[in-house]
C-alpha cells in the first residue's frame, strides 16, 4: 500500500491507527503540516487529497492508499513561492505562523472549488458564478482558525493572490 | 485510540459479514475517528467502505434522484441537479461543518453522525447513550444544546446534523442493504429514532446493514428554505434549524413540508403542523397557531428553555419568507 505525497511515492506501513497527519509528520518527515487540535476543529492540518482540501487529522493514512496528497512542501519553496505564499508574506497573513500551512493549503483548495462554481452558505445564488468577496472568503475559510487573529490580513492575501492568478490566466 | 483491525470488504455482502459485533463501518471518518480518539467509540474492527461502488448521483425512474451513500457532502451540494431542484438540501449541507469536512463526509455517514452532547463526548461522565445504565449527566446538568421535544428520562441528546433535516422535509428514503443481500427502504423520517429507554440506538440500522443510497422523490418545487440559528455565523452546530418546502396555491398555502433540527433525538417532523397550514391564507396568526401545535409538548431542561421561543420565532421567520412576506 502506498500513497503519493508531493509527487513521491511513500509506502504505508505500521499501525493502522496512524492518521494521515501523523504519517506525514512522523513517517515522512514532512513537518510543514501542523497538528493543532487533532479533532478537525482548527484546520492547521489541512492538506489536499486528490486536489481537495481535507483535515489530515480525521483520516487514516491507510484509508488514503493510492491517493495523491499535496502538503505545503509541495505547494512552493522559499525560492519559488506560490502566489498565495508570496501574498501571505506581503500582507503579514500570520503572526506566529503555526496555522499558515493549513491556511495556504485551504486557500488553494478554496480557489479550485470556486473555479468549479461551488456555492457556499453565504452565496445568494446557488447556481451563479462564484465571486470571492471578503464575505465569501471568510465563510469558505471558517475551518481554519488563527489564534493570533491575522484574519483580515489573510483575507487581503488571498484576495491579492486570486487577482494575480486571474491576471496570469488572461 | 484503542487498537483495531482494519479491513476492506470486496463487496457489499462481504461488508455485511465483516460488520459483526464490535465492528464499525467507516467512510469519511470525520465523526468516527474523532470519537475513537476520545475512546467514546472503541470498535475492535473498522470496515472501510470507501472502495465499494456506492458513489454517483443518478436520476430514478419516477423523476427523483438517487444519491449514492459514498457521495461526499461537497459533491452532493455542488451537483447542478441538486442545486436546481432540491435547493433546501444544498442549502442545508452548506450550512454544516466546513469545506474541508464536507469534502470528506459522505451522505451515508452524515446520516449516522452521533450527538454532540457534552456528556456523550466525555468518557468520565455518565451517559446512557455511550454506556447504557450509567445515567444521564445532561438531565439536571449542562443542557443548553439539548432536546425540547421527544426526550426521555434516559436521554435528552439531539441529533446534530443539517442534511437529514432537509431530507426529512423532502420526504427522502434511505436505501439499506441487509447482510443477506436483500435491500429495504426506510423513510428518512423513520430512520432516526427517539431515545426511549434505549438511547444507545441512534437509528433503525440493524447489525450488518449498510446504507447504500438516499433516494429523493421527484422535485417538489415551491419555495425551499433552510434557516439555521447558531452561536456563531459559520462552523457551528444548530441551536434550532428549520427546513421548509412551501408551495403556494394562489393566495393560500398549497402545502408546507417542514422539518426541524437540533430540537430532538431525530430531525423533527410533525404532520399536524403541515395539515394546519395547508389550504390556509398565510398570516402571523396562522403561523403562531402552527408554532403552538409544534411546541405543544415542548419541555425545556433549564439551560435550553430559550429554544422554545427561538423555535417559534425561527418558524415564523421561515413561514413569512416562504409565503412571500405575509404580515
Amino acid at each position: 500500500m502506498q500513497l503519493t505525497i508531493n509527487g513521491t511515492a511513500h509506502e504505508i506501513t505500521g499501525d493502522p491507527r496512524t492518521s494521515l497527519l501523523d504519517f506525514l509528520r512522523h513517517d515522512c518527515g514532512l513537518t510543514g503540516t501542523k497538528k493543532g487540535c487533532d479533532h478537525g476543529q482548527c484546520g492547521a492540518c489541512t492538506v489536499l487529497v486528490n486536489g481537495q482540501r481535507v483535515n489530515s487529522c480525521l483520516t487514516l493514512a491507510i484509508m488514503q492508499d493510492g491517493h495523491e496528497v499535496t502538503t505545503i512542501e509541495g505547494i512552493g519553496t522559499p525560492d519559488a513561492m506560490d502566489p498565495l505564499q508570496a501574498a501571505f508574506v506581503k500582507h503579514d497573513g500570520y503572526q506566529c505562523g503555526y496555522c499558515t500551512p493549513g491556511q495556504i493549503c485551504s486557500a488553494k483548495g478554496m480557489l479550485a472549488e470556486a473555479a468549479n462554481g461551488w456555492a457556499s452558505f453565504v452565496s445568494e445564488d446557488l447556481d451563479g458564478k462564484v465571486e470571492l468577496s471578503a464575505e465569501e472568503i471568510r465563510e469558505r475559510m471558517s475551518g481554519n482558525l488563527c489564534r493570533c487573529g491575522a484574519y483580515s490580513n489573510i483575507v487581503d492575501a488571498i484576495t491579492e493572490a486570486m487577482s494575480t492568478q486571474t491576471a496570469g490566466a488572461e | 485510540m484503542r487498537p483495531f483491525q482494519y479491513m476492506r470488504p470486496d463487496g457489499l455482502g462481504h461488508a455485511g459479514q465483516l460488520l459483526g459485533d464490535g465492528a464499525r463501518p467507516i467512510a469519511g471518518g470525520t465523526n468516527l475517528l474523532d470519537l475513537m480518539k476520545l475512546e467514546v467509540e472503541v470498535p475492535d474492527r473498522l470496515v472501510d467502505l470507501n472502495r465499494l461502488p456506492l458513489g454517483g448521483i443518478e436520476p430514478t425512474d419516477n423523476g427523483g434522484m438517487r444519491i449514492g451513500a459514498l457521495v461526499t457532502n461537497s459533491a452532493c451540494a455542488a451537483d447542478p441537479r441538486i442545486r436546481r431542484n432540491y435547493p433546501v438540501l444544498a442549502r442545508a449541507i452548506l450550512a454544516g461543518a466546513t469545506f474541508q469536512l464536507r469534502n470528506m463526509a459522505t451522505t451515508g455517514g452524515n446520516l449516522c453522525q452521533r450527538t454532540r452532547c457534552y456528556y456523550f463526548y466525555n468518557i468520565d461522565q455518565p451517559c446512557n447513550k455511550r454506556e447504557p445504565g450509567t445515567g444521564c449527566g445532561a438531565i439536571g446538568g449542562h443542557n443548553r444544546i439539548h432536546a425540547i421535544l421527544g426526550a426521555s428520562d434516559s436521554c435528552i441528546a439531539t441529533y446534530p446534523g443539517d442534511m437529514a433535516v432537509a431530507l426529512s422535509a423532502l420526504d427522502a428514503t434511505v436505501e439499506i442493504e441487509r447482510p443477506d443481500g436483500t435491500s429495504r427502504q426506510v423513510p428518512v423520517r423513520e430512520f432516526h429514532r427517539l431515545p426511549g429507554d434505549t438511547p444507545q440506538l441512534d437509528n433503525v440500522l440493524e447489525p450488518g446493514e449498510v446504507i447504500t443510497a438516499v433516494i429523493l422523490p421527484p422535485p417538489a418545487g415551491g419555495r425551499q428554505l433552510y434557516r439555521k440559528v447558531r452561536d456563531r455565523a459559520s462552523y457551528a452546530f444548530a441551536l434550532v434549524s428549520v427546513a421548509a418546502v412551501v408551495r403556494m396555491d394562489g393566495d393560500t398555502i398549497g402545502s408546507a413540508a417542514l422539518a426541524f433540527g437540533a430540537l430532538a433525538h431525530k430531525p423533527w417532523h410533525d404532520p399536524r403542523v403541515e395539515q394546519l397550514l395547508a389550504g390556509q391564507a398565510p398570516s402571523d396568526a396562522l403561523f403562531h397557531q402552527a408554532a403552538d401545535l409544534l411546541l405543544q409538548d415542548a419541555e425545556g431542561q433549564g439551560e435550553n428553555d430559550f429554544k422554545i421561543p427561538l423555535t417559534r420565532r425561527t418558524l415564523l421567520a421561515v413561514l413569512r419568507e416562504a409565503t412571500g412576506g405575509a404580515a
